[in-house]
């Protein structure tokens, strides 16, 4: 059987090439990995080799042609007592359209429908398992990943000053003590590779739990995050899942300036194949981390350090958790909708009181608690009641959450919205030091009360 | 050293032939647009992995950099299914999402198949670390490119798993060039494997172009690492005899140096001890190299001919 050597495509790029150099002549018997030929592309001159094994029966370009396209064929080789066939059609166009596959599929980023979780965000107000005694958000999540420990023996913590010193802001007190030193690991300052070590790990059946002692150092493992832990189930499709938790403080603190405080909410938001969570109470910090922990899929958990002395009343049964995705409608209101997550929550509430007070504005507040995947179900059903939207995070303004909820309500509210949505952010300068700028660069609540009173039209 | 059976002989020259006419093949479909994006060969280094797979237990773990197509065929996964990710199929390894560069079989303790530089150097500690959690007695082979060997995450990785001694093998292919960049350009010190020294690593330098000097190391730093002391550097020298990616006419080096490393073909040194020893025949070694691009031959028409992923492949996967 005779067969066609073809002019190579030798870059992801080249439609034709020159035929510089045969290596071979008529008559030739050629072994699969020999040099053929030279040929000269759109950015070097490479040799070809064979890969199929006989003797050259015809060369069907002489030394010198140019422009020869890709997948013509340029020699015959093949058992020389058989009759030569050339085939005339080359088959360049069936390639070229094969590579021309379209896909017409609206780009979505929310949930496919079967993703939607019916199980709505319980209610603190309801909850009849409420402990009597009030605990700090720290507390909470210490207790949570000690019950999880306890749960299953694949979870384990590693982070910096998480064994011996307790926790750089003591949300590990005491692991060490009941789970030993196997399973709660003190790293050096190492995050790109104790990131990765834990990736792998996850890879390999464990369920990591690892803390950055804040969100700010996650930049050095940043790679690790979402090349490695974000998208291998998708790229070995579907076989290797990442069962990891990342957790600690994000956003500032108290004057720590520009590089210890920074909100990375949208950033890891961006991201397909990683969940984002951002509690703002000691009660949704337990049932968020706990599902964070059961997750199969690696979870972004954003907690917030002057959050960490936060008390309130939790659910103290150990099988208490809250689902992934589902937003938590804090306070019920009519006149407008204020979406809002983690710490300025607090403020939220503070700013939805004096605008009743105020300017009897009733209104209504979204605590997301999950960032990916959104429920957007929740946030439209409150605008079309409210018809009017502010969102509220401490995040740079540009490209933050506030401005995908802002795209997706003008897209699927249109009709409802009485006026334009307004975001309040912080300001789009790195973090100042100073006491008086560091105020002035985080949204406060008159910030709030006065977006509030811009989309109600009160001057 | 391990006692090598006759069969081994056969095995080692058959894997090592079976990656190159995969390899060999890998390149024409790439010439014929069958084969996009990326496409690392690795034709010339077949000693390192073969080599290296002689030592092992089945339930030892691998990672390795985006240079895999031999790994997978040296675990003896699917040349057909290896070729058909190639070709972005749905038949392929990774369903036609990974591709050339991201390909895993965790039914095969294979973890990739990594795209970026250096990033499986931690992950592979991790794997690693998760055997002795477990208390198993198996360890994590971790492949590192001569490029990485300047990255700073190598060297966290390496302080960790000596800090936790954890059972890794730590294998450099020193190919001798990152992309275009020699070694002696890129490194400051040319010895890789004393890089873990620092970290009371031991390391050693082999000739990668030689399977019996691979194996040889192997199982010595094999048995170091599964006896629980701590990781073991292997940095295997060896060259390969194409570009960096199929794009790459490897203008940066002398045809001098590679007609020089093709002299001594890892191929045709297991052949030459084949023939010496009388293992086989010349006709029975044949039989084998026609049988390899039959077989190659097949899973380059399988790949062309498996399906395209479902138009609704395309939100799978994402979450589990």
């Amino acid at each position: 059987m005779s067969t066609e050597i073809l002019m190579p495509a030798l870059s992801p790029t080249m439609t034709e090439g020159n035929l510089s150099k045969w290596l071979i002549k008529k008559g030739d018997t050629v072994k699969a990995g020999d040099l053929i030929a030279e040929i000269e592309t759109d950015k070097a001159t490479m040799e070809v080799e064979a890969v199929d094994e006989g003797v050259v029966l015809d060369l069907l370009f002489k030394e010198g042609e140019a422009n020869i396209p890709v997948n013509k064929a340029i020699a015959i080789i093949g058992d020389p007592n058989e009759k030569v066939e050339v085939k005339k059609e080359a088959p360049v166009e069936k390639i070229i359209e094969e590579k021309k596959i379209e896909i017409n599929i609206e780009t979505k980023i929310e949930n496919k429908k079967d993703d939607i979780i019916d199980t709505p965000s319980p209610k603190i107000e309801e909850d009849t398992n409420l402990s009597s005694a009030e605990i700090t958000m720290r507390q909470a999540l210490r207790d949570t990943m000690a019950e999880e420990m306890r749960k299953d023996n694949k979870v384990f913590i590693l982070g910096e000053e998480v064994a011996e010193y307790q926790g750089a802001y003591k949300v590990t007190q005491d692991l060490l003590q009941e789970f030993g030193k196997e399973r709660v690991l003190d790293t050096p300052i190492s995050e790109h590779g104790f990131t990765g070590l834990a990736v792998g790990a996850a890879f390999k059946g464990l369920r990591p739990i690892l803390e950055f002692m804040t969100f700010n150092f996650s930049m050095q493992a940043i790679d690790q995050i979402i090349n490695s832990a974000a998208k291998t189930l998708y790229m070995s499709g579907g076989q290797i899942n990442c069962p990891i938790v990342f957790r600690g403080p994000n956003g500032a603190a108290a004057q720590v300036a520009a590089q210890h405080s920074q909100d990375f909410s949208s950033w890891y938001s961006q991201v397909p194949g990683l969940k984002v969570i951002a509690p703002s109470t000691p009660y949704n910090a337990k049932g968020l981390l706990r599902s964070a922990i059961s997750d199969p899929n690696p979870v972004i958990f954003l907690e917030n350090e002057i959050l960490y002395g936060l008390k309130g009343p939790v659910n103290s049964d150990v099988n208490f958790s809250i689902p992934i995705g589902k937003a938590n409608i804090e306070k019920e209101g009519k006149d407008l909708t204020i979406v809002t997550y983690s710490i300025m929550l607090q403020k939220s509430k503070e700013a939805a009181l004096r605008l009743k007070e105020e300017y009897n504005l009733d209104a209504e507040i979204i605590d997301l608690q999950t960032l990916r995947p959104l429920d957007t179900e929740t946030i439209l059903n409150s605008v079309k009641k409210t018809n009017r939207l502010i969102t509220v995070e401490e995040s740079w303004p540009f490209g933050s959450v506030g401005s995908e909820i802002a795209n997706i309500v003008q897209r699927d509210a249109f009709d409802y919205l009485d006026s334009p949505v307004i975001k309040v952010n912080s300001a789009d300068v790195p973090m100042p030091y100073s006491l008086s700028l560091e105020k002035l660069y985080l949204p406060q609540v008159d910030d709030i009360i006065n977006a509030a009173k811009k989309v109600s039209y009160i001057k | 050293m391990k006692k090598l059976q006759k069969t081994d002989y056969i095995k080692m020259y058959s894997f090592m032939l079976k990656i190159r006419r995969f390899e060999e093949r890998a390149a024409q479909l790439y010439g014929m647009g069958k084969i996009g994006g990326f496409c690392h060969l690795y034709i010339g280094q077949e000693a390192v992995v073969v080599g290296i797979l002689m030592t092992i237990d089945k339930n030892d773990s691998v990672v390795t950099t985006y240079r895999d197509h031999g790994h997978m065929i040296a675990r003896g996964l699917d040349p057909k299914r290896i070729m058909a990710e190639l070709t972005g199929r749905e038949d392929g390894y990774s369903a036609g999402k990974g591709g050339s560069m991201h390909m895993f079989s965790k039914e095969n303790n294979f973890y990739g198949g990594h795209g970026i530089v250096g990033a499986q150097v931690p992950i592979g500690t991790g794997i690693a670390f998760t055997h002795k959690y477990n208390g198993e007695k198996n360890i994590c082979r971790t492949y590192i490119g001569d490029g990485a060997m300047n990255n700073g995450q190598v060297f966290e990785a390496f302080n960790l798993a000596a800090l936790w001694k954890l059972p890794v093998l730590y294998i450099i292919e020193n190919n001798k060039y990152g992309m275009g960049t020699s070694v002696d350009r890129a490194a400051a010190g040319l010895d890789l494997y004393k890089r873990g020294e620092a970290f009371g690593i031991p390391g050693e330098k082999v000739d990668g172009m030689n399977v019996f000097s691979v194996i040889e190391a192997a199982d010595k730093a094999g048995k170091y690492v599964r006896e629980g002391n701590g990781p073991y550097i292997i940095e295997v020298q060896t060259y390969r005899y194409r570009g960096h990616s199929m794009s790459d006419p490897a203008k940066y080096r002398t045809k001098e140096e590679l007609d020089n490393y093709k002299q001594t073909d890892p191929i045709e040194i297991v052949k030459a001890e084949i023939l010496k020893k009388k293992i086989a025949t010349n006709d029975e070694i044949e039989k084998i190299n026609k049988d390899t691009l039959e077989e190659i031959k097949n899973a380059a028409e399988f790949a062309t001919n498996s399906p395209f992923p479902k138009d609704s492949e395309l939100y799978t996967d994402v979450y589990l």
